[in-house]
């Protein structure tokens, strides 16, 4: 089919614009670590979370110099375990998180990480705290009718 | 110049009518929702947030726009295949609307009991009355039948017609519907094999994670159901309105051929932040995604280039000397067109969100609200709005006065402010993290959460001026139904002569669809066989 | 076979070229502004 040849090489351009946006992602997630969320499959009985380890004992557990594990619970309407974590700062935090009901959201405000936590589903996700401060931990997937006071918070200092 | 057939023009016109109802009811649960968000108002005991922002999306996304859609596309079919409906495709055409009129007000009945606050895109295992699946199962098969009723105008015009090239409008109605009936099975099966049983009780658990990846099947396809019947009206009525030609007659077929194949192997860049997809697959239905998005470059560049023909036809010189000679006080291009220019930067957030992990920055805050706001309910819905200006008057053997048209205007540029103020705040709030879908709270006076409180009310006042523009549309089209009596034409442009000959290959309907089949199969099978197999299903929940 | 359609003249489509590239540098921005805010929140 014919095309002006101006037309030509607009979409040439559009269609190279597109490459490239591709690539960099592409590169970036599958050389340099930078996937979406849930990465590996993990799956857990929705009905039984709170039996089942990690969740039976949700917290913050030391894993390594400056790498901590946070195993949360999400529930209609907030997080296990209810008290702040706390962590220092330039910490490497892999967040291990499952639903106990609905689906939730899990979104830590200013910072990249925002995963679904779905029922049967392990969701988890890293994030290093360079940076101190009080962070909103919020629930961003309609869950009932408190989903708007499901949060919580982490302590980075 | 023949008038438009009376029966036909009941059709088209109980559609419209019932779509703006649905816009309407669904405008004033908007502006009740900004207002809250914003802490204006806070709601009496018996009406909820997320009950009324379950009728928002529901009256909104899928009632309004889909009636719409019908009726548009029945209109132009009844006046270029024939001028007439064949009397089977006039009752497919009412079969459809009983049903899908049925399913919409039980569905708007339960929501209202407060049996169904799950939004419009009810996720599992929150569990609603099995009537609320129902209604929205009678909702979709309504609409295959409005369907049926294209494709069987098509089908006998084609026989009639044997080696002639298919009128422009037909072809792409025929896409439309093409596409709408594919997509539409994954919901199908959703609610009927998964949760009606469910919801009953005659089965424990659903698996989630499918159910999730049945609707985003359809989801993402669904916003190109809404974006076509505009895009018809950009590429077939619009030259015509402005007094031009189509620029090219094969690169429109050829790009609503591209849309019929990718915008349906995509629904994953509306999972990218989920568990239970692996990182291959989500990034592999991103390149889909990315490919989706050559046809509608293709479109800009027909616009503008209709545009700047029809410009240099009127002496226009210079690069952009063109502009001026658009028929910018005329309120079937105005609206149309600033519907085409705001797609510019819906567009653009379009393919940030389908960004694979940069996605992470945007997931469910109000960013996507504010996107959505700018595609659906302004590149989609003002173009709607323009088409009512002459196709109300054709229909109803009436005309367009100038009193009416300046209305019209009136009525655009209000939604324009509107839709700047509100989605403006919703794009910049989304980027400081406030989530979408949620009724107003501080967060306990946090710092993040305070610095939101500016916008939310920013999105107050530009919900306010939308509602505005609600009643003025309303307002608008009680006007035209009043209007003076006349003869209006049907505006259908006539093609370039310098557009070379269409191939029949675009109209191999066999090939296509085949191709389409192999896309989504490739796209979805190796995953969901992983989730069929690999998940653990969940019991229901009413959280509300 | 020489096509008929050879022996024309492209209509002049400046406009349009602008246009669309303008289009084109307002992804660009938009995408690699979006981007520069993910780089900096990893």
């Amino acid at each position: 089919m014919h095309l002006h040849r101006l037309e030509k090489i607009w979409l040439k351009f559009g269609i190279s614009m597109l490459a490239v946006f591709l690539i960099v992602l592409g590169i970036m997630a599958f050389s340099m670590g930078m996937k979406p969320p849930s990465e590996h499959h993990h799956t857990v009985d929705p009905t039984k979370v709170a039996e089942m380890a990690p969740f039976d004992n949700p917290g913050l557990n030391q894993i390594g110099k400056n790498h901590y594990e946070a195993v949360m619970t999400a529930y209609a309407f907030g997080f296990e375990p209810a008290e702040p974590m706390q962590v220092p700062v330039g910490s490497k935090v892999d967040f291990i998180v499952t639903t106990s009901d609905v689906v939730h959201g899990f979104a830590i405000v200013g910072t990249n990480v925002n995963m679904m936590i779905v029922p049967g589903e392990i969701s988890h996700i890293s994030h290093t705290f360079d940076k101190p401060g009080e962070y909103l931990i919020l629930c961003n997937e309609y869950c009932g009718t408190g989903h708007e006071y499901m949060a919580t918070t982490i302590v980075v200092q | 110049m023949k008038s438009f057939d009376r029966s036909d023009s009941k059709l088209v016109l109980a559609h419209i009518l019932f779509a703006f109802a649905a816009l309407l009811i669904g405008g004033v649960a908007g502006l009740l929702q900004s207002m809250v968000k914003s802490g204006s108002i806070e709601l009496p005991a018996n009406i909820g947030y997320y009950e009324l922002l379950t009728a928002h999306g529901v009256l909104m996304a899928l009632i309004f726009t889909t009636y719409f859609i019908v009726g548009f596309l029945y209109s132009g079919v009844s006046h270029t295949l024939g001028g007439k409906l064949l009397p089977a495709s006039r009752k497919f055409g009412w079969a459809g609307y009983m049903l899908m009129s049925l399913g919409t007000v039980m569905g708007v009945i339960v929501i209202l009991l407060g049996k169904a606050s799950v939004l419009y895109t009810f996720y599992a295992p929150m569990k609603a009355s099995p009537w609320f699946y129902i209604a929205l199962a009678l909702v979709v098969v309504g609409s295959w039948l409005s369907g049926f009723g294209i494709f069987y105008q098509y089908v006998r015009w084609k026989r009639g017609n044997k080696g002639k090239l298919s009128p422009l409008f037909a072809y792409m109605s025929v896409v439309t519907m093409l596409l709408w009936q594919i997509c539409t099975i994954g919901v199908a099966i959703e609610v009927v094999v998964q949760l009606i049983p469910w919801s009953f009780g005659w089965v424990d658990t659903v698996n989630v994670v499918l159910s999730r990846t049945l609707f985003w099947y359809f989801g993402h396809p669904l916003v190109y159901f809404w974006l076509l019947p505009a895009y018809i009206c950009w590429y077939v009525v619009i030259p015509k309105v402005i007094g031009g030609k189509i620029f090219s007659d094969s690169l429109a077929r050829l790009s609503f051929m591209l849309f019929l194949l990718f915008s349906i192997p995509v629904g994953f860049h509306h999972q990218l932040m989920e568990p239970g997809i692996s990182p291959f697959w989500k990034y592999l239905q991103v390149v889909l995604t990315f490919m989706v998005i050559i046809p509608s470059l293709m479109t800009a560049f027909s616009m503008f280039a209709t545009f700047e023909l029809y410009g240099r036809s009127k002496g226009a010189k210079g690069t952009f000397g063109w502009v001026k000679k658009l028929p910018w006080k005329d309120v079937r291009f105005f609206a149309p067109f600033m519907g085409m220019l705001i797609f510019i930067p819906a567009g653009a957030g379009g393919i940030i969100n389908a960004s694979n992990q940069m996605n992470a920055v945007v997931h469910n805050t109000l960013w996507v609200t504010g996107h959505f706001h700018i595609t659906v309910a302004t590149s989609v819905a003002l173009t709607f709005f323009g088409i009512l200006y002459w196709l109300i008057p054709a229909i109803t053997g009436r005309v367009l006065t100038p009193r009416m048209n300046k209305l019209g205007i009136i009525q655009t540029i209000t939604w324009c402010v509107g839709m700047f103020f509100m989605s403006g705040a919703m794009h910049i709030v989304g980027l400081l993290g406030s989530p979408r879908r949620t009724a107003y709270n501080s967060y306990n006076d946090h710092p993040d959460a305070v610095l939101w409180m500016p916008y939310h009310v920013a999105m107050a006042i530009g919900g306010t001026i939308l509602f505005i523009g609600v009643i003025l549309i309303i307002c608008n089209i009680v006007g035209l139904l009043r209007a003076p009596r006349g003869e209006t034409e049907y505006p259908i442009g006539e093609v370039s002569e310098a557009s070379e000959k269409t191939p029949a290959f675009l109209e191999r309907w066999g090939v296509w669809i085949g191709i389409a089949v192999a896309l989504i199969l490739f796209a979805y099978t190796i995953p969901l066989i992983d989730m069929i197999r690999d998940t653990v299903p969940s019991p229901g929940y009413v959280t509300w | 076979m020489s096509k008929p359609d050879e022996n024309k003249e492209e209509p002049a489509l400046k406009g349009t070229f602008a246009s669309v590239m303008l289009l084109g540098a307002f992804i660009v921005v938009t995408w690699i502004g979006v981007f520069a805010l993910f780089m900096a929140r990893n």
